[in-house]
């Protein structure tokens, strides 16, 4: 009976343990047969990770091959906080290592607590080759730490070319939530885009296009293997028209200054230099500016920021009568030779209006006008050709309408007519306001770049658009140089001559900055343009000296002018803010700066006039050295 | 009973013994243990070392020794039984005061030469002593509530000091394993009904007991089972190993990768990859075939000590046998179960295949007793 119960019930668990093992078969049937495929596509998924490689930014080069902007390898250690473990521990352990600041630390903790556990975050940027060395010796004590080589942008001549060029930085969620660019590479943690400037408004040229490589990783992350990789398009090399050491020899003239000044090739529309001083390193943005670097910019009054030759607007003040003039010659509602009588003011409608000059001119027709500078002849043709025509011979010329450039915050400047100020200021036109405006004042706003093409246009006839790049990828871009203007070239000639006499007419307001060298002689128009209302009581006391203004109340000194007379090559304009008169603040920076346009470097003393040689060899000197003290700044680290 | 009441008309001596070992049931065990070492190798690599190395080793000195206890009397084993238990005993109440810590459990003693698991050990030594009780005891007394008492006294006192440790795969082991040798031997199916339903309710009061102050398993045995429940709930966590099991191998297909060409094996995805998740690997490897293989092979050691077990007129030789095929059996079955997703991560190892030297030595000296019991057969 034993021995039957023992067989019996040992058949009962052997046909148990038959049936469970007939479950475990069929479980494995179902996940080895039925979903087979579905395991194997999650062990693909497991086993492969793609990752991006980022294309090399494209470069950005002067006219002559200079680098602008130019890519440097550099060292950084990057940790990913889920294959460290121990963060703090690890850290402490780089610490050891590798000298590293604190707070450095501190942040690149906090940014890795923010972010996703696998997320590599950069701890430490820009180190030497021994830093990385030893940490690759210490790989196995410093788990989810590696040293990688990666490029950063640098900008060789640093603040020489900081508003143009602009700078990159790393795309925030700012950047992300503005544009709609469905490029995977902004998804990278601190991605390098362009910021300002050339390198943000070229973004799409600059960036290139991602490369990809499929690596095979353990379920650590660890990379066993790359599987392939797809190189991305490196981005596209960007020459632009400008001239580095014109550029530079500009932004050290205008070195204490707070200034703009634009220079453009007359036989291309080439910018050869957009100059603003005082400027910016760039290279101080990318490397994350500090606190202080950053308060200084933003506290400084000549507020180094801003690129004054493109974003700011000033009015015109007497470089705006050629405007008036040619309105009004156009509509010949006065001949060339036909005089108006200048007492020193004129009466519009119950308001007084003065020349600059009290005693007034006498009778003065066109070239004098514009050789002297006289007002009451422009409150006259102004009253006479109206605003309309005025503000459509500004925007004909260049004023009042956006350059497209592609440099941050391109002023549009104001050529204002009836309807402007109906529509924006819902008031009607007022007789004065033409009276104003027809001396480049009141409404009438004009940025240094307006002015360097509106005395493009004025000296080569031709509408004249100031071209920033001259080539991509090898690639020239078209020329500057459009159709001649519609308008009568006899009279462009007659300003050409008059501007001709400014200069080099001993009786002209811009004399004293005369070109001597044969073949070289400049034309021009000064111009000061007043940023306060000079009320009768101060008038009656007799008007306050400029240089007894506090600085920002001071008058805005303008010059344009072209060069040689004969055969115009270029054409510059120079707005120094608050500078006094334009004959004396504006007129020798931008023959200076002509000059070493005319002669591609540093001219010979005698295109001076002889009395100025003694003090123009110093100035030279001490402009050679500050250029190399700049350059010296921004060399690679 | 006494083993001479079986009116035994031949018993094999000397070596003669050798010719009635249970052949099969060695090759079969050298197949399984064969399967082990290839995937041992594999798992390294394709390296000898660190693991194949050894367990081929370990082996060899365990055929021996599996050898040399079938070739000793049954009855001598029956009289070792209580003493083998009490052994057993003795050592897990070592580890609990000297035992060795590792892996967070407390489970080995130190020999020197190894890490000994008195775990394991007692795995055997339970149902050697069950099956010798059930041997001495009068059948009509089997199912006296008495002298059941008792043996559920054997089984609980180790299983409670091997959950203490905390080892809740071993504890289930024990527990099944001693009950299979009570139902073989014929204890009324009244009482296996009663302890199913207070089992359940059992269950019932553990999830209860959970948050409380008189929680009955420890908080990672609890998540344990929350992640066997919903793997997916924590997928790079405690879910972790279940997930990446899964994985490995479904994807291995009805053919398997191939060889060493299993991926998530050798990329690391898999956990405890030479020890509890060994079957992953094999299965990625060599597919459905290669898996359902290995558990025919497995069958057929339980059939084979089934076969030998109700042949055998020796009540302690049968209650041993099956019992230790019930031990074999639960050790493969749980582990697979486990691999699959079937059953909680219990942290048991895959018989003859993981790498592991006490769990290997043991079960072979096990085997030796299948081998006495069918050697010293009465025919």
């Amino acid at each position: 009976m034993s021995s039957r119960t023992v067989s019996r019930r040992a058949l009962i668990v052997g046909a148990a343990q038959l049936g469970i093992a007939g479950g475990l078969g069929w479980r494995l049937q179902s996940m080895q047969v039925e979903q087979a495929d579905q395991f194997r596509l999650l062990a693909e998924e497991n086993r492969i990770n793609i990752r991006l490689l980022p294309p090399a930014r494209g470069l950005i080069f002067d006219r002559n091959g200079i680098p602008l902007a130019e890519n440097e390898q550099n060292y950084r250690v990057v940790m990913v906080r889920e294959e460290a473990g121990d963060v703090d521990e690890v850290l402490n352990r780089l610490t050891q290592i590798v000298d590293l600041d604190p707070d450095v630390i501190a942040r690149a903790k906090e940014e890795m607590y923010r972010r996703s556990p696998f997320v590599p975050v950069i701890i430490a940027d820009r180190l030497a080759w021994e830093d990385v060395a030893a940490i690759n010796v210490n790989a196995p004590a410093l788990s989810g730490i590696t040293a990688e080589v990666g490029l950063s942008r640098h900008y060789p001549y640093g603040g020489d070319v900081g508003h143009v060029v602009g700078y990159v930085g790393p795309v925030s969620d700012y950047d992300l939530s503005r544009i709609d660019d469905k490029d995977p590479l902004l998804q990278i943690p601190k991605f390098q885009i362009g910021k300002t400037g050339v390198e943000n408004k070229m973004e799409a040229m600059l960036r290139g296009s991602a490369g990809t490589k499929r690596i095979e990783v353990n379920a650590l992350g660890r990379v066993m293997r790359e599987l392939d990789r797809k190189e991305g398009e490196p981005g596209k090399d960007i020459q632009l028209g400008l001239d580095e050491r014109l550029q530079s020899y500009a932004q050290a003239r205008m070195d204490g200054e707070s200034a703009g000044a634009v220079v453009i090739d007359l036989e291309t529309g080439d910018l050869r230099a957009i100059a603003s001083a005082p400027s910016f390193d760039p290279n101080m943005f990318v490397r994350g500016i500090s606190v202080k670097d950053w308060t200084d910019l933003n506290e400084n009054k000549y507020r180094p920021l801003a690129a004054k030759a493109i974003q700011g607007t000033y009015p015109p003040g007497s470089t705006f009568k050629m405007v008036t003039a040619l309105a009004a010659l156009e509509a010949g509602v006065i001949g060339p030779e036909e005089t108006v009588y200048c007492p020193g003011y004129t009466n519009v409608s119950g308001t007084r209006f003065h020349c600059w000059k009290r005693a007034g001119h006498g009778n003065i027709n066109f070239h004098e006008s514009l050789k002297q500078s006289c007002d009451c002849y422009y409150y006259e043709v102004s009253q006479r050709v109206g605003i309309d025509k005025i503000a459509e011979m500004a925007r004909l010329l260049g004023l009042g309408v956006r350059h497209d450039l592609p440099l941050s915050a391109v002023a549009e400047g104001l050529a204002p007519d009836r309807a402007w100020k109906q529509d924006v200021r819902g008031e009607s036109w007022r007789i004065g306001d033409t009276v104003n405006a027809s001396i480049g004042q009141g409404y009438v706003l004009a940025s240094p770049m307006q002015l360097a093409v509106m005395t493009a246009r004025l000296s080569t006839g031709r509408m004249v658009t100031p071209r920033l790049i001259k080539s991509i990828d090898g690639v020239e871009q078209p020329s500057g140089i459009g159709d001649p203007l519609p308008i009568n070239e006899n009279w462009l000639r007659r300003t050409r001559q008059s501007m001709d006499a400014v200069v080099n007419h001993t009786r002209g307001t811009a004399h004293r900055s005369a070109i001597v060298a044969d073949g070289m002689a400049m034309a021009g128009k000064t111009g000061t343009s007043q940023v306060r209302r000079i009320t009768a009581e101060e008038r009656a006391r007799g008007v306050t000296r400029n240089e007894d203004l506090p600085w920002e109340r001071r008058d805005h000194a303008l010059f344009v002018s072209y060069a040689p007379v004969e055969n115009p090559k270029f054409a510059i304009s120079v707005v120094v803010e608050h500078g006094g008169g334009g004959s004396t603040a504006a007129a020798p920076i931008a023959r200076d700066i002509l000059l070493q346009a005319l002669y591609d470097g540093p001219p010979p003393l005698e295109a001076y006039p002889s009395v100025d040689r003694a003090r123009i060899a110093d100035q030279q000197k001490r402009i050679e050295e500050r250029i190399a003290t700049v350059h010296q700044g921004s060399a690679p680290a | 009973m006494s083993y001479l009441s079986n009116n035994a008309q031949y018993v094999p001596t000397g070596f003669r013994k050798l010719i009635y070992l249970n052949w099969p049931i060695i090759a079969l065990i050298f197949a399984v243990s064969a399967a082990g070492f290839v995937m041992l190798y594999s798992v390294a690599g394709g390296s000898a070392t660190p693991w194949m190395e050894p367990q081929v080793k370990r082996f060899a000195l365990g055929m021996v020794l599996m050898i040399g206890v079938g070739m000793v009397p049954i009855w001598f084993w029956r009289n070792m039984a209580g003493l083998a238990y009490g052994f057993s005993i003795m050592l897990l109440l070592a580890v609990e005061f000297f035992g060795t810590v590792g892996m967070g459990a407390q489970r080995w003693i130190d020999l020197g030469f190894m890490r000994l698991q008195p775990s394991e050990l007692t795995k055997i030594t339970l149902v050697m002593f069950l099956a010798a009780y059930y041997d001495w005891l009068p059948t009509h007394k089997t199912s006296h509530p008495l002298w059941v008492a008792l043996p559920v006294g054997l089984i609980l006192f180790p299983t409670a000091l091997v959950l203490g440790q905390p080892d809740l795969g071993t504890a289930l082991l024990l527990l099944l394993g001693g009950a299979t040798v009570m139902f073989i031997a014929g204890v009324h199916w009244a009482y296996f009904a009663t302890v199913f339903g207070a089992g359940v309710a059992t269950i019932f009061a553990v999830f209860q007991s959970r948050g409380t102050d008189w929680q009955l398993l420890k908080d990672y045995q609890f998540r344990r089972i929350d992640t066997f429940l919903d793997p997916s709930n924590d997928p790079l966590g405690a879910g972790y190993h279940i997930t990446q099991a899964k994985i490995a191998l479904g994807s291995g297909g009805m053919t398997g990768r191939g060889f060493m060409q299993g991926t998530q094996s050798s990329l690391d995805f898999l956990p405890e990859k030479h020890t509890d998740f060994i079957f992953t690997t094999l299965a990625e490897e060599f597919g459905f075939i290669g898996a359902v293989g290995l558990l025919g092979l497995y069958m057929l050691i339980i059939l084979f000590c089934l076969a030998s077990a109700m042949t055998n007129k020796d009540r302690f030789a049968a209650l041993l046998t099956m019992g230790i095929a019930m031990s074999f059996f639960l050790f493969f079955a749980v582990n697979m179960a486990m691999v699959t997703g079937m059953a909680p991560v219990v942290g048991v190892p895959l018989p003859l295949v993981s790498y592991g030297g006490s769990a290997m030595l043991v079960l072979l000296v096990a085997f030796g007793l299948v081998q006495s019991a069918h050697v010293h057969k009465p025919r």
